[in-house]
């Protein structure tokens, strides 16, 4: 037994460390987050060229053939600066689907173009009912002769904007919100009959609702059989579960450095407000949060890299941390730096936002729960 | 030992509710919620409950207060908070009102109580600086005489709606000797006198609220510190338990928790409304049960101050408790709102976007951070706590 990286990932980890130190400052992300897009296409091929973009694909498609380790020490790093760029979109959602899917044709089409960075996808999954649960779908598909009809609205798209290709859930039969019976198509974003709506989400990313009337594309752009894609939904949501969470991991660790560091310089009655005790022993309960927290997220990497049949519950209680520990560990950093910390000028409000964010994206602990309970107790 | 209203508290309950749902009309509200409208709506509110006479429930009667009992306040602020009415800004009507008619002399009641009563003056606080937060008597800011006047040099932080304001009370360094506490004088200081530069700071909900101000040689008349000079820290203090006293927010709190249990029961996930949900429901009896307490507490603070006494120590407790509950709640709302809870709807409508609360829970959660920061922080709060209360 060991928790150590090899030497492959430690590389991997040390690569998105250095961009993320030397060339995503503060000042940097800033001009990103306001940007158009809220991405930058130059960092994109960025990515690309130093192949962080392979990462999670098979090597037959030109991908690393990397698992779950390798993608959280890139997300942990990410989330350390911030980092806007579509990585969870792009490669985790739109090309695991593919990944993990079955038309070959369509892998062989795009994932290739996923990796050198001339592709950017999507995920169109949510919709305005369906809250955290994924199998609530309204959104129709319809066969047409060999075309298939799509027709619906998708919220909080994220990377609409800036994707090229997106994959979108629809219902092909059953009832609202029936695992069975749902499809997934690839869709070209310019096809005829999108409507998209952007806005911008408190963390910076720039997102759409995306409307579907009569989209019509060939039957073999569905990215599985139809009718049966809950359990390609599923396992892909399961892995981005695991790259936010590693993600959010690294933004608590700077929130808790930062606070600690703060603390340090910020004078009070005459002492540097660490001295403290009452200071101290809070600033002890949110690095034991962050420390259990990478525990539990080790726990379900390690649990999925082995295929073990715990898996699921070790997901969910790392999802459930998540949510919980994150709150805890933003609203210490927050109080702790006392009024800076509720200016939009310090970065401590914008790592709070987009933890927070990622609390309530594919589902936050009140709605984890409820499953964790039912397979962890259930007589 | 007995809360029941009488026949006069139930009639009093139903000529405030009436007064609210006739006054508090919608074309008002939506003014103050632009903020190009704000102040000019929020002042038009101010008057009403002036001509009213309700506009200083705290204050004594010979200065304009309302004379109600403890449970008429509470009847008062309850049906308040339950009609949405926005609760009055606090910088005159209950931070320096009551130090003016306490430490004022009879000019200075007569040049600025009525004016605060009318909503004819606004006010902001200037307590915090850049280098004094929690540590509030380490303040920098001087005041060196001159004559008649003082000339004030310095800056204040945080300085809520200086922005708007025609008038500021301020915390100054008069001397240097002896104890920290000792140095400080309180001055009026009109806003407008040359020397103060406003500087904007936009806080993590998007909008500008908070300021720094700078004061660089402005010129005040002596005529303008209330009470002695360097007896400001007693001031401060008296007025600093008034404050934590009105931001205990017990009745927004209640209004909150209902409109958490309205919302519960429209938002569904997986066929199945929130508000059925055992951990939703255990998340909520805790915020409620917390409230029962609170609402109890504050109660009891109430009515030992009907016969005249000043909100002690124990005022503290109310900040805490207050400021915890309303950090629960706005947090409950948040993850009602799910992944709404980030949407930035710039001009977009609810319909366009699918969502009618996230946005504004978002704004209350970010802002409402500040609450446990302000008024002295909570950690200020459990020292006073600690020291004044069990002697420790």
């Amino acid at each position: 037994m060991n928790f150590d990286f090899s030497e492959e990932q430690s590389m991997l980890r040390d690569s998105v460390a250095k961009y993320v130190q030397d060339d995503y400052d503060w000042e940097t992300r800033k001009a990103i987050a306001a940007s158009e897009g809220g991405m930058s296409a130059d960092n994109w091929q960025t990515f690309a060229e130093l192949g962080w973009l392979s990462v999670p694909f098979e090597e037959q498609y030109g991908g690393f053939g990397g698992g779950p380790v390798d993608i959280m020490v890139m997300m942990e790093e990410f989330g350390k600066g911030l980092v806007l760029e579509p990585y969870l979109a792009t490669v985790v959602l739109f090309g695991g689907l593919l990944q993990k899917g079955t038309n070959e044709a369509l892998k062989e089409a795009l994932i290739p173009s996923v990796i050198d960075g001339s592709c950017s996808g999507a995920f169109a999954y949510l919709e305005r009912q369906s809250r955290h649960e994924m199998s609530d779908v309204l959104t129709t598909v319809t066969a047409d002769g060999d075309d298939r009809i799509i027709n619906g609205e998708k919220v909080v798209v994220f990377n609409a904007t800036n994707a090229n290709q997106m994959i979108v859930s629809a219902r092909s039969s059953g009832a609202q919100a029936d695992k069975d019976g749902l499809s997934l198509f690839v869709v070209p974003a310019d096809a005829e009959g999108i409507e998209q709506t952007s806005y911008r989400l408190m963390d910076g990313q720039v997102v759409a609702n995306v409307r579907f009337n009569n989209v019509r594309v060939p039957a073999t752009n569905a990215v599985c059989a139809e009718g049966s894609a809950w359990e390609l939904i599923n396992a892909v949501t399961q892995d981005a579960i695991l790259a936010v969470s590693a993600e959010a991991l690294g933004i608590m660790g700077q929130l808790n450095s930062k606070t600690v560091e703060y603390t340090k310089t910020r004078e009070q009655f005459g002492v540097k407000i660490s001295f403290f005790q009452a200071l101290q022993h809070r600033m002890v309960e949110t690095f034991m949060a962050y420390e259990q927290t990478k525990s539990l997220l080790y726990r379900a990497v390690c649990d999925f890299e082995a295929d073990k049949l715990e898996k699921r519950e070790s997901l969910l209680a790392l999802k459930i941390m998540i949510d919980k520990a994150g709150k805890l560990i933003y609203s210490e950093a927050i109080q702790m730096h006392g009024g800076m910390g509720i200016t939009d000028e310090l970065d401590i409000g914008h790592y709070a936002k987009r933890l927070m964010m990622i609390g309530t994206t594919f589902g936050d602990a009140m709605h984890h729960l409820t499953e964790f309970t039912e397979v962890r107790y259930a007589s | 030992m007995d809360t029941r209203f009488s026949d006069e508290d139930l009639a009093f309950r139903d000529e405030v509710r009436a007064f609210f749902s006739e006054e508090y009309t919608q074309e008002l509200q939506d003014r103050m919620k632009d903020k190009t409208t704000f102040k000019a709506a929020v002042i038009e509110w101010q008057k009403k409950l002036h001509a009213k006479g309700w506009i200083a429930p705290g204050w004594p009667v010979e200065y304009g207060g309302t004379g109600w009992t403890p449970t008429q306040k509470y009847i008062y602020d309850s049906e308040r908070a339950s009609a949405g009415v926005r609760d009055n800004v606090p910088f005159g009507l209950t931070m320096v009102g009551p130090v003016i008619y306490s430490f004022g002399t009879p000019e200075q009641k007569e040049q600025f109580l009525p004016r605060i009563l009318a909503s004819d003056d606004w006010w902001c606080q200037g307590y915090s600086e850049p280098g004094s937060g929690s540590d509030l008597a380490s303040l920098k800011t001087k005041a060196e005489r001159d004559g008649d006047d003082y000339i004030v040099n310095g800056a204040k932080i945080w300085t809520t709606y200086a922005q708007y304001a025609d008038w500021i009370f301020c915390l100054v360094r008069t001397s240097n000797e002896g104890k920290k506490q000792e140095g400080i004088s309180f001055l009026l200081i009109d806003m407008k006198t040359p020397g103060i530069k406003v500087n904007p700071i936009v806080s993590i909900d998007n909008h500008h609220s908070l300021n720094e101000v700078e004061f660089n040689n402005v010129r005040v008349p002596v005529a303008n510190r209330i009470g002695d000079e360097n007896r400001g820290w007693h001031i401060a203090k008296s007025l600093l338990e008034h404050e934590r006293t009105g931001i205990a927010g017990v009745a927004d709190c209640k209004r909150a928790v209902s409109e958490i249990k309205r919302l519960a029961t429209l938002e569904v996930n997986g066929g199945k409304a929130l508000i059925e949900n055992p951990n939703f429901q255990s998340r909520l009896a805790d915020i409620d049960i917390e409230l029962m307490a609170l609402e109890y507490t504050e109660l009891r603070v109430l009515a030992s101050l009907s016969g005249g006494g000043a909100p002690g120590p124990e005022s503290s407790m109310l900040k805490i408790k207050g400021t915890e509950m309303q950090q629960a709640t706005q947090t409950l709302i948040m993850d009602l709102a799910a992944y709404y809870q980030g949407v930035l709807p710039n001009d977009l409508s609810s319909d366009v976007l699918g969502h009618s609360f996230g946005s504004q829970a978002r704004q209350s959660f970010m802002y409402g951070r500040a609450s446990t920061i302000y008024g002295g922080s909570n950690e200020v709060q459990k020292n006073i706590i600690a020291k004044a209360v069990l002697g420790l």
